[in-house]
């Protein structure tokens, strides 16, 4: 693009002091309004251009679809034949992050972690309002929209503390809407994992009718076991105002 | 068409004007201006482009409905709600109404005021009817428990087909407002194309009473 | 004050004496200045008796000319309130770091934001696009009027009413704090039960109206009442791109109102369109306001770009270079404006191959754009450049929109928007666009036009302090949104934990005072220019040399605006008058059939926002009645048939006369 950007300015700048007024010695051609090879210039170049952006468009918009599976770890190396990703099932809450882990059976919240070099699938909704699920550091941002569920593909490659946030304003706490993403190693995770079983706090319908009243700053809070199907229930609508389960209700 | 008639017929000599002059003497002033310059009229296609947007307002009406349609929230759905033969009947009163303001019209074209404003009476009569058995449709609906709050179908269902019936019930304001000008004024100019511009607005709310009819009861009460 | 009666409720529904924000000292200093300066205006007119006047010549005017400037000035006012909003934010975002959290809590702040975007678009860029219109397409044309004079006239109080809907929210209750697209479920009565979101969709609905009413007449304006000869193609190019713009309005306003009237169906009825329960779908609300607002955007700069389009022309001496090449794209953008809607929220997962359909659509429209640009390249090209200020703007515009253009394709490719969606990137991107070709094609406009409309030009040298203070200050303002975008900041948050941000925040601060000096200018220059009239006065009628038919007569134009219709032979009528030897007709003059003024849009327009004010507190009973009056009012005015006059030759005569004597003693 910067083919066509710069030139066109770089002009613009040359003909206005080319053809200012006082300039008597430069060429003046009141009636020279049509070229046809000019014409045709102008048209093709940027189409051309937008013929191989529209082609790039194309194939990275379905190369890094957030719905689309993993393919590899990172640009070097593909990705070992039975891996599993880590499924997390992520809640957008007014103005916190809850996670699930369902296969570990535990949840956090404002806290999320995930081992090195491991593909991670992020289920996502929200419980009132419009949020955005983002982590710059992992991946693009999804919407997380309340009665709907988004997905998304990452993995992490570099140990480390990384924020994340919401990307979509959604009401008077949405500034401190943040979290933390830690990359841990295999082993780490593990012991992360463990420390959060170990813990007493389970989150069940109570303690999630709790969780989704309106509240800012949240400090990172861990739940050691979780009620099944949880997220199912939350994302068919089961704790809205109408309080009346999408799967209950059929069709 | 006009253009070109006001550009032929109307241009006048100006030639005297130019007289005395010091540069205008030999210019051929006729091929500056023309005298008598009357534009079309541009009533009947502003009134046009008024019915365009409002058919888009429609298109987003239907296009909810088409979205939330069969979003029953485990409420009563259009086949257990819709009573086909009352809207069938509702159905012919509209497509009568519209037949009698084309009467209405021819009779406007032969200036007869009198059986003008009979005919555009008895459009009143069957809009009038129109509009009675819809509003007790929607009363037995709300009745049974089945009003626009009860779900996201009855949302999109009361507000695609009470927006055409509102719009009915300003034609009828207007129906009675234009007979009263008609009565005191006949039929003038002004007075024909009014009458022209709510014979366009009638037939519109007839066409997309038939969307209505077809999209909302024949394919609502379909499994 | 024990439980409020069955009848005070139904009269004055939720409004008590808690909805007035005494405890904001912001708003009281805000509200002292505006009662005061208001007072100082009343008593103005009643000190000089020009009561009388104002609702003669201006209020009640169906005059295409007036009401043109009197949209201009109501863009100019409400820019006043939109860039207050402005500074409020720049300054919130440069001090709120660490421990400080600023002056604006949430409660405030997120009002700011809503008002801010709501009223540059619908308040000021609107208003701005649809009085250049108003005021120039029909003398473009050779026209003596719109084609619905009555209804030009009511469309304009419908929008200025819509306007005061949103400035009585700062005193009386509270705006939305939504965002400026208000999008659901946040906004339904769930997550806003306040009135604030009520004042939004009733001022858009009031002032929707006004647009699209205003749509259909220019449309039919410019269709039914071109001067004989002028085909489509001879059209000046500013028409055209005001046809197509209009033709966008009336084909997306409509659905801007079924999203709206939806959205307040859920509010004040308890449906079900875009909540959370009961089957609600709030994914349609986005899409609706997006079909309406991707249009939105090129209604706003497709005049402009007409507006680069004369201004070049003229001001280069030269014939524009590429016209039916600048129409054909004009009409390509047009059409492609309703094909990418979706680009606005690629990050929803629609999935890859929808996603890359719309983001190659967006990609397309820069192909006519671009050709547009070189177009006008090339008109520059072997011409003889006079730099007055349109000139200035124009160039400033070319320079500086090619890179909001970029940076358009560049969020147009989905993996980049997942990755800069509602960053700040996003943010100086569409103030790329807008400020850079919208504003700066109005300022080029205003310069342009202004003598025309007032018979003398405006002072140069504020003029041009005025442009380079807007172009630095933009540029000053944006860059760091650009940078603080790509280092991953997100829009609309009223305080940042991030110390290292800071200074890119103060940078954007310092650029904001920089456009409020260019905005001051202009004031300046309004000022100057008046006490300098006589010396910048324009005898002839055709200050800058100009090529349409709008400088064939006189400046300002009598009301009838042209004594004898024009005939047109070429795309550029007057230059083509000029080169074969027009001479002004003296005599000849017959009497001119001209629409009379009416109070009823003004009447009717007032009534609608009571309505409005009324439901937005829900009083029932004065909103019914206030209903009743607005269609009585209707009805009434359809019972006058009495609509227009003729000037009689005498005053004719009497008018062009006076430009006779005053063209031999100048000219």
């Amino acid at each position: 693009m910067l083919l066509i950007i710069v030139p066109v300015i770089l002009l613009t700048l040359f003909f206005a002091w080319r053809y200012r007024q006082s300039n008597k010695s430069a060429a003046y051609d009141p009636e020279w309004d049509h070229s046809t090879t000019l014409e045709l210039v102008i048209w093709t170049a940027p189409l051309l251009i937008i013929i191989a952006l529209g082609a790039i468009t194309w194939i990275s918009t379905h190369t890094l679809d957030p719905y689309r599976r993993l393919d590899r770890i990172d640009a070097a190396r593909p990705l070992p034949a039975d891996s599993r990703p880590l499924v997390v099932d992520v809640v957008a809450l007014d103005w916190k992050w809850l996670f699930i882990y369902p296969e570990q059976g535990i949840a956090t919240v404002n806290e999320l972690a995930a081992p090195v070099d491991r593909p991670i699938h992020f289920n996502i909704t929200a419980s009132s309002v419009m949020n955005s699920f983002y982590i710059p550091a992992l991946a693009g941002q999804i919407y997380a929209m309340p009665g709907m569920q988004t997905q998304l593909n990452a993995v992490i490659n570099k140990a480390g503390n990384y924020q994340g946030f919401s990307a979509n304003y959604s009401g008077a706490g949405f500034s401190d809407m943040n979290f933390q993403f830690r990359g841990l190693s295999e082993a780490d995770f593990e012991h992360w994992v463990q420390s959060a079983k170990s813990g007493s706090a389970r989150l069940d319908d109570a303690a999630y009718k709790d969780l989704v009243q309106p509240s800012v700053r949240v400090p990172v809070q861990r739940f050691g076991d979780v009620q099944a199907e949880l997220f199912d229930r939350i994302v068919g609508g089961c704790f809205g105002a109408g309080a009346m389960c999408m799967n209950a209700m059929g069709h | 068409m006009s253009d070109s008639i006001a550009s032929t017929a109307g241009q006048l000599p100006l030639a005297t004007a130019a007289a005395g002059h010091p540069s205008g003497g030999s210019v051929d002033r006729t091929r500056f201006h023309v005298l008598h310059h009357h534009p079309e009229n541009g009533t009947l296609l502003g009134f046009w482009l008024y019915l365009m947007s409002d058919c888009l307002l429609f298109a987003c009406l239907f296009a909810a409905y088409a979205v939330l349609g069969r979003n029953y929230a485990a409420g009563p759905t259009g086949a257990q709600l819709f009573n086909l033969p009352v809207v069938a009947l509702n159905t012919t009163f509209l497509l009568l109404s519209s037949i009698t303001y084309g009467f209405a019209m021819l009779e406007s074209q032969r200036k007869r005021v009198g059986a003008t404003l009979v005919w555009l009476a008895v459009t009143a009569l069957f809009g009038a009817g129109f509009l009675t058995l819809e509003l007790g449709e929607f009363a037995e609906l709300i009745e049974k428990g089945a009003g626009p709050q009860r779900s996201a179908f009855l949302s999109s269902f009361f507000t695609l087909v009470g927006t055409h019936g509102l719009h009915v019930t300003f034609g009828m304001v207007w129906l009675f407002t234009l007979m009263v000008q008609l009565a005191r004024h006949g039929l003038t100019a002004a007075n024909r194309r009014r009458l022209m511009c709510l014979s366009m607005f009638w037939h519109f709310l007839d066409v997309v009473w038939i969307g209505v009819f077809t999209f909302v009861y024949l394919m609502g009460v379909l499994p | 004050m024990g439980e409020p009666s069955n009848l005070q409720t139904l009269l004055l529904g939720r409004l008590g004496w808690d909805a007035i924000p005494i405890h904001e000292p912001i708003l009281v200093g805000t509200f002292v200045a505006v009662a005061l300066g208001g007072l100082a205006v009343l008593a103005a007119l009643t000190r000089f008796r020009l009561w009388g006047p104002l609702w003669r010549d201006w209020v009640t005017s169906i005059d295409h000319k007036r009401i043109g400037i009197m949209y201009m000035v109501f863009g100019v006012v409400m820019l006043l309130r939109g860039f207050s909003d402005a500074v409020l934010m720049r300054a919130q975002q440069a001090v709120s770091f660490g421990s400080s959290h600023g002056f604006l809590p949430p409660h405030h702040y997120d009002q700011i934001f809503t008002a801010h975007g709501m009223i540059m678009i619908f308040f000021v860029a609107m208003p701005f696009v649809v009085g250049l219109m108003n005021f120039v397409v029909p003398l473009q044309i050779g026209a003596r009027d719109v084609a619905f004079p009555w209804l030009n006239n009511f469309s304009f109080w419908m929008t200025v009413f819509g306007g005061v809907l949103v400035m009585i929210s700062l005193f009386v209750g509270e705006f939305a704090r939504t965002g400026w697209l208000a999008y659901p479920p946040l906004s339904g009565i769930e997550f806003s039960p306040d009135v604030g979101v009520d004042y939004y969709i009733w001022s858009l609905q009031i002032a929707g109206v006004g647009t699209l009413l205003s749509g259909v007449n220019l449309i039919t304006t410019i269709v039914k009442m071109r001067a004989p000869g002028m085909t489509l193609m001879k059209m000046p190019v500013f028409t055209w791109t005001a046809l197509c713009s209009n033709i966008l309005i009336v084909a997306s306003f409509p659905v801007l109102t079924a999203a709206l009237a939806l959205l307040s169906l859920d509010r004040y009825a308890g449906t079900h369109f875009f909540t959370n329960e009961l089957g609600g779908n709030a994914m349609m609300y986005v899409n609706l306001i997006w079909i309406w607002g991707h249009p939105e955007v090129y209604i706003l700069v497709l005049p402009v770009f007409g507006v680069f389009s004369e201004v070049v022309a003229t001001f280069c001496g030269k014939k524009l270079f590429g016209y039916s090449s600048m129409v054909y794209a004009t009409v390509v953008i047009t059409i492609l404006s309703y094909l990418v809607w979706l680009h606005h929220f690629f990050t929803m997962g629609s999935g890859a191959s929808v996603n890359s359909f719309f983001g190659i659509t967006t990609m397309i429209i820069s192909i006519p754009t671009g050709a547009k640009i070189f177009n006008w390249l090339f008109t520059m090209y072997r011409g003889r450049i006079r730099f007055e200020v349109p000139m200035l703007w124009t160039v400033g515009f070319m320079v500086t929109f090619v890179i909001g253009g970029m940076t358009g394709v560049m969020l147009a490719v989905p993996p980049a928007d997942f990755v800069l969606h509602n960053s700040l990137f996003l943010i100086a991107h569409f103030h790329n666009v807008i400020i850079g070709g919208v504003v700066f094609g109005c300022m080029a406009g205003i310069n342009y036009w202004f003598p025309k409309a007032f018979g003398y030009r405006l002072d140069p040298v504020w003029g041009k302090r005025s442009f380079w203070f807007w172009l630095v200050g933009f540029w000053v303002a944006f860059t760091p949104l650009y940078v603080l975008g790509l280092m991953g900041v997100t829009r609309r948050l009223n305080h940042f934990d991030d110390p290292s941000l800071q200074i890119w925040f103060q940078v954007a601060a310092a650029g904001a005072v920089l456009i409020a000096l260019g905005i001051g200018c202009f004031l300046v220059q309004l000022v100057v220019s008046w006490q300098k009239r006589e010396e910048l006065r324009d005898h002839t009628g055709d200050p800058w040399g100009g090529r349409t038919l709008e400088w064939s007569t006189a400046s300002p134009p009598p009301d009838y605006n042209f004594a004898f219709t024009p005939m047109v032979h070429d795309s550029d009528a007057w230059a083509d008058m000029k080169r074969h030897g027009y001479v002004r007709p003296l005599e000849g003059f017959v009497p001119i059939h001209m629409p009379r003024n009416t109070g009823a849009g003004f009447v009717i327009a007032a009534l609608s926002a009571a309505c409005g004010f009324a439901l937005i507190w829900h009083m029932w009973i004065p909103a019914a009645l206030a209903f009743v009056a607005m269609l009585t009012a209707i009805i009434v005015h359809t019972f006058n048939y009495d609509r227009d006059y003729h000037i009689p030759a005498e005053d004719v005569i009497r008018t062009e006369d006076q430009r006779t004597r005053m063209l031999a003693q100048h000219v």
